[in-house]
């Protein structure tokens, strides 16, 4: 009997320190409810939008003039996609445009808008073994199978992989072996994998700027070709087909981002750290 | 050698210019750490005493599970509760995922088997003679428990450190649940990743230094506390 009393009043106590936690809480948020507590809003993109610092510049401005707390989830494209159909996500800002129609097709994604867009390079390793170069991104990539160079590729499902595989579709070539290394991992993990095993990998030129300081290994060879365009879109996720999704702050995003001042300010960020633009004004 | 050093520089340089982010950051990491420890220590010592002391059917397929946890991946927590937060799962409503609250569910999924499971197996190296004097002696319950917690001090302590060591090093379920958002859920081990991943060394190398200093002066405060007294 004794010691079903003792450890009552371990639970009792248990209980005591976990509601003594419950109520600070909740004396924090009626604080901030009286200056009207900020709505969250649950942003889906992708790892380079986050890596090159953009966000930073771009989401304290939104979040300042609506009173809204943003949630930067930074994962891969394909991710962040899914996120979207699951309903797990406000808004998505993504790069892959054929993955993204289908979202908008299935319902799942509403009111998509072209923002920004950059430009897919391939770096390489400064010997060159393939010997590519100029603007062709298909033959590169056959070249590169031909001399078995190693190819790094992200393997994550991102905008990015999405990008490298539609090239190797249309280059009519399968990738396979020891020399196609796959990380599975982010845009400048994986970048690092080929500065040190000396690899060929599709990037995108902005966070190949903002890296290009610790890739002592590593060039751009491809650039420049029509078909390696890098097109951002942003879309809300429907508030129709999913519960609990914030649509009011979502369409004040995407309208945010289309903006002619956001536009500019897209447009300007990392001119004083790189020389130039690493996203380019792009709405319709 | 010398990103080593720039490192150690930079991360001396952020804590006496008081770098207002690091400084959130390391705060966060702090509270979100004890919180999960707090509640792995309140539900697992009495439990893993109960476990110890007494002997009833299907205890020991209870011990191999808890045992079982010890070793349960972080991931694997945070896959878990991040499927259980999700806003279509169970408990989508509450919105916690993205939370400082997510993050602390992770911990303490990581942390309770393991103080659970140490605190038990100190309360069963506890001598049956001994439970038998202090029965003669007249003992009460309570009395008798006093004593037995003071017997086990030191394990317990143990206990509680290697709960702690785990949630403080967690890095993949801190990650998956919490998402690393700046000014919310970004604790020290998730921005070393992230530094790392944009190319920043020499900062992820700071932080690191940083979050080894708050390792190092708690499980230092943990030991002092297990051992004073030691002596007597």
């Amino acid at each position: 009997m004794l010691k079903n009393r003792f450890f009552a009043m371990l639970f009792v106590f248990m209980l005591l320190i976990l509601s003594a936690c419950g109520n600070t809480k909740s004396d924090q948020a009626n604080a901030k409810e009286e200056k009207s507590e900020p709505t969250e809003l649950i942003l889906a993109t992708t790892t380079s939008t986050q890596d090159t610092g953009l966000l930073d510049e771009l989401l304290p401005i939104f979040e300042k003039e609506n009173n809204v707390k943003v949630k930067t989830i930074a994962v891969g494209t394909g991710q962040a996609l899914e996120m979207g159909t699951k309903g797990e996500a406000d808004v998505l800002l993504v790069h892959a445009p054929k993955s993204e129609e289908e979202l908008v097709t299935s319902g799942d994604a509403v009111n998509r808008k072209r923002v920004m867009y950059n430009d897919f390079i391939l770096v390489g390793p400064k010997d060159n073994p393939a010997g590519v170069s100029g603007e062709d991104i298909n033959a590169a990539f056959q070249k590169i199978t031909e001399v078995k160079a190693n190819f790094v590729t992200r393997g994550d499902d991102s905008g990015t992989h999405k990008k490298e595989l539609a090239i190797w579709t249309a280059a009519g070539i399968q990738p396979t072996g020891d020399t196609y290394i796959s990380t599975g991992q982010g845009m400048g993990a994986s970048l690092q994998i080929a500065n040190e095993k000396d690899g060929y990998i599709l990037t995108d030129r902005a966070t190949w700027l903002a890296q290009e300081k610790n890739l002592t290994n590593l060039q751009i060879v491809v650039e420049g070709g029509k078909d390696l365009m890098n097109i951002y879109h942003v879309m809300q996720v429907n508030p129709e087909k999913h519960d609990m999704v914030n649509s009011k702050d979502a369409e004040k995003f995407v309208d945010f981002m289309v903006s002619s001042e956001t536009q500019d300010v897209i447009e300007s960020f990392g001119k004083e750290d790189y020389g130039q633009s690493l996203f380019f004004k792009y709405t319709e | 050698m010398e990103l080593i050093f720039d490192g150690l520089k930079k991360a001396v340089e952020m804590i006496l210019t008081g770098d207002r982010e690091i400084l959130e950051i390391t705060w966060l990491t702090l509270r979100v750490c004890f919180m999960a420890i707090l509640i792995s220590s309140i539900i697992g010592l009495p439990l893993g005493m109960f476990l110890g002391l007494t002997r009833f059917k299907g205890r020991k397929l209870i011990l191999v599970f808890i045992n079982i946890g010890m070793g349960l991946p972080p991931v694997v927590a945070g896959l878990w509760i991040s499927m259980l937060l999700w806003r279509s799962g169970p408990l989508g409503h509450l919105q916690l995922l993205y939370s400082p609250t997510a993050i602390v569910m992770a911990q303490v999924l990581v942390s309770l088997p393991i103080v659970t499971g140490l605190t038990s197996s100190a309360f069963q190296q506890i001598n049956d003679k001994m439970l038998l004097q202090i029965k003669a002696l007249g003992a009460t319950k309570i009395q008798t428990i006093a004593l037995l917690l003071k017997q086990t001090k030191i394990a317990i302590v143990a206990a509680i450190m290697a709960g702690f060591g785990r949630v403080i090093a967690e890095v993949g379920a801190a990650q998956m649940v919490g998402g690393n958002i700046q000014g919310d859920t970004r604790i020290l081990t998730t921005s070393i990743v992230m530094e790392v991943s944009k190319g920043n060394f020499d900062v992820a190398l700071a932080i690191s230094f940083i979050l080894l200093t708050v390792a190092l002066l708690i499980t230092a405060a943990l030991t002092l506390l297990q051992q004073r007294k030691r002596v007597s």
